[in-house]
């Protein structure tokens, strides 16, 4: 059990900087999940953690402890690599008993451990197999047992799922949170794939080029992004964004194409003038008639989602979705309008990106909308 | 898999002709000849041979002279093979390490095995020299302590030295890309379980690289009973006191300036049998411990 403290931590290749001072704190027993597009430095940010890669700059503490200077064997954690890395030339029970054979456990106990541990992930009438011979979804499983055995305080996991098919890497998502919440050590769980973020985490930490842009519960990330590039990236279908600019007096935003989006007083009083980024969910909108709503639009094209409908729209040259249960298919180029609630509004500044709130509660925080109609 | 075959059995004959012509002129009918010259008296400047059936063996193996030589190739063999293998892995552990500029060093590593034996024989005499070469200075610091032309072990350690030093670089160049085939991340995954450089070593790379291994072990073996003449040749002439006579080496001598060929050839008949029988042993007790992933 420990917290892990990530203060001003940079990584530098040569001459390239990858991962730009980053602050951190994780709890005691946190699932945390990175999340972030290849290349942002959550990997890296990982690697520094378990002792795989240098740290640059900054520091990193586990337990109250700097390891900067640490071997990875001397940090107490664990790590699942993505692509499982099990020893070929080993029995699933050597594999997963390798870290106590080190440790020089006697044997009669270390085999003991192993089978518990391997019973505990479903794995005991496979322990006499090579890795060779396993599913991937079992392969994915002595990798999760080998880490277990040691009994980390931190756990870590470097995208351990990209490498299964969808079902069996939604089965493995909870089985991973299910180890977690039974064996409670700290995770650190990077992935690319926001469900599989929203749905592990705790916490979850958005990076984007080497810098966090947030930090923040799923829920806070996807109702309140900090940023532009946080807004874009959770969610899905992915957010709307329209420019324009704040008038007070007006209580809206106004877009170029001469039509008003309404805001709140309190966040339309904040930024007068300013001009902002306006960030609209697809599930928050919903289709009316033409001339009515807040925005005119022109339909594009039309997908099916099963339970849901995704509108294509245009407004203007700028594309815009409309994601509702109330499936409409209109011909290209038919006129529509856009029905936007002042409160599912988030407003960010245009050159920074950051998000713009007048005080908490200036922009309502909404719930995930139930089919917005 | 698929497989293609060729409709016309003929084209297939044409491609293939080239090279089973090049095998049979270059090995078959030279080991036919060897065979057939074995089992008669040759004589020297032709003219009919006699039928001799196995005089020629039974001499050999009876001969202590030839046992000798039996015994230094396999002396010879067995020290080549562990300091060229021994030291090429220990290097390509060391390398394997991402040393900076590894890539070059490489490069620069693999021209060794690309010098013929008779040069690399001509330059370890100088460097192995009593009276002229680098040795003479040690020699100069303890008097006499260094004489491969009258102690016959001094002389065997200078070939196993020479001819090791000519396999090290071939065997680097496999050890090196059999370890860089090992997935960093098993090096990893170990290093979190907790072990260290030299655990590693032992319980992940070096079981991994025994394929490698035992490729590199059979063509060590087999070059180090045929591919040793031009180092003997050119150091030390099979002596001192038939110190350094192997069998390819001795062949030649019998063979060439004895004009003894049918001798010769019984003896190269068994040196090819020797190779088959080592090689068939690698493979049948060897390989089994081996793990190809």
């Amino acid at each position: 059990m420990a917290d892990i403290s990530i203060r001003d931590v940079r990584k530098v290749y040569g001459k390239d900087e990858v991962i730009h001072g980053v602050n951190l704190a994780i709890h005691n027993g946190e699932f945390i999940v990175i999340l972030g597009p290849s290349g942002c430095g959550k990997s890296t940010l990982l690697r520094m953690i378990a002792g795989l890669e240098d740290i640059s700059g900054g520091e990193i503490a586990i337990a109250g402890t700097v390891v900067n200077d640490l071997e990875p064997r001397e940090r107490g954690c664990a790590m699942v690599f993505q692509n499982y890395a099990l020893y070929p030339h080993m029995t699933v029970g050597g594999n997963i008993g390798y870290a106590l054979k080190v440790a020089g456990v006697k044997r009669a106990e270390r085999d003991a451990k192993v089978r518990a541990v391997a019973r505990s992930v479903g794995l005991e009438e496979f322990i006499d197999r090579k890795p060779g011979q396993l599913s991937g979804g079992q392969r994915q499983r002595v990798a999760m047992a080998r880490a277990i055995i040691r009994e980390p305080k931190v756990f870590l996991f470097d995208e351990p799922l990209s490498n299964l098919d969808a079902k069996l890497r939604v089965q493995m998502r909870h089985e991973i949170r299910r180890i977690h919440n039974r064996i409670g050590a700290t995770s650190v769980f990077v992935t690319h794939d926001q469900h599989e973020g929203m749905t592990l985490a705790d916490r979850m930490v958005i990076m984007n080029k080497g810098t966090i842009d947030q930090v923040g519960t799923p829920e806070e990330v996807y109702n309140r992004p900090a940023t532009t590039y946080v807004a874009g990236f959770i969610g899905s279908p992915a957010m709307n964004f329209l420019s324009g600019e704040v008038r007070a007096g007006e209580s809206a935003v106004a877009l170029a194409d001469g039509s008003r989006i309404a805001l709140t007083p309190a966040a339309a009083r904040a930024f007068d003038g300013r001009l902002v980024q306006i960030g609209l969910r697809p599930e928050a909108l919903a289709l009316c008639a033409p001339g009515e709503g807040a925005l005119r639009a022109r339909f594009d094209f039309y997908e099916e989602m099963g339970s849901d409908g995704l509108h294509h729209l245009m407004v203007e040259d700028v594309p815009l979705s409309v994601l509702s249960a109330h499936k409409q298919r209109m011909p290209e180029g038919q006129e529509v309008g856009v029905t936007v609630p002042p409160e599912v509004v988030h407003l960010f500044d245009v050159e920074s990106g950051q998000r713009l709130e007048a005080g908490p509660g200036a922009v309502a925080t909404i719930k995930r909308m139930e089919h917005a109609e | 898999m698929r497989r293609a075959y060729f409709k016309n059995n003929w084209i297939a004959a044409a491609l293939v002709l080239p090279q089973l012509l090049i095998i049979f002129v270059f090995f078959y009918w030279p080991t036919s000849q060897a065979v057939f010259w074995s089992l008669t008296f040759e004589q020297p400047w032709g003219g009919g041979n006699d039928w001799a059936g196995l005089h020629h063996f039974r001499e050999l193996l009876s001969d202590s002279l030839y046992w000798q030589s039996v015994r230094v190739s396999l002396v010879y063999a067995a020290g080549t093979t562990v300091l060229g293998m021994g030291l090429a892995l220990i290097l390509a552990l060391f390398v394997d390490r991402q040393l900076r500029g590894y890539r070059q060093y490489r490069v620069g590593m693999i021209w060794p095995y690309a010098v013929a034996a008779p040069a690399i024989g001509l330059a370890f005499r100088y460097i192995f020299n009593p009276t002229a070469g680098v040795m003479a200075y040690v020699n100069q610091v303890w008097d006499g302590i260094w004489d491969p032309i009258l102690t016959g072990w001094h002389a065997m350690a200078m070939i196993v030295i020479a001819g090791a030093w000519k396999n090290i670089a071939y065997n680097f160049i496999f050890f090196l890309a059999g370890l860089q085939s090992i997935p960093r991340s098993l090096i990893e995954a170990s290093a979190m379980d907790g072990s260290g450089v030299m655990r590693r070593m032992r319980d992940i790379q070096l079981p991994l690289l025994t394929p490698t291994f035992f490729f590199i072990l059979v063509i060590n073996i087999t070059d180090s009973f045929t591919d040793s003449f031009g180092i003997v040749d050119t150091m030390t002439n099979g002596g001192p006191a038939r110190a350094t006579n192997l069998m390819v080496y001795k062949i030649y001598v019998d063979g060439f300036e004895g004009q003894n060929y049918s001798s010769a050839a019984a003896q190269s008949v068994i040196l090819m049998v020797l190779v088959i029988l080592l090689t068939f042993v690698q493979f049948r007790y060897i390989e089994r411990r081996v793990h190809y992933s």
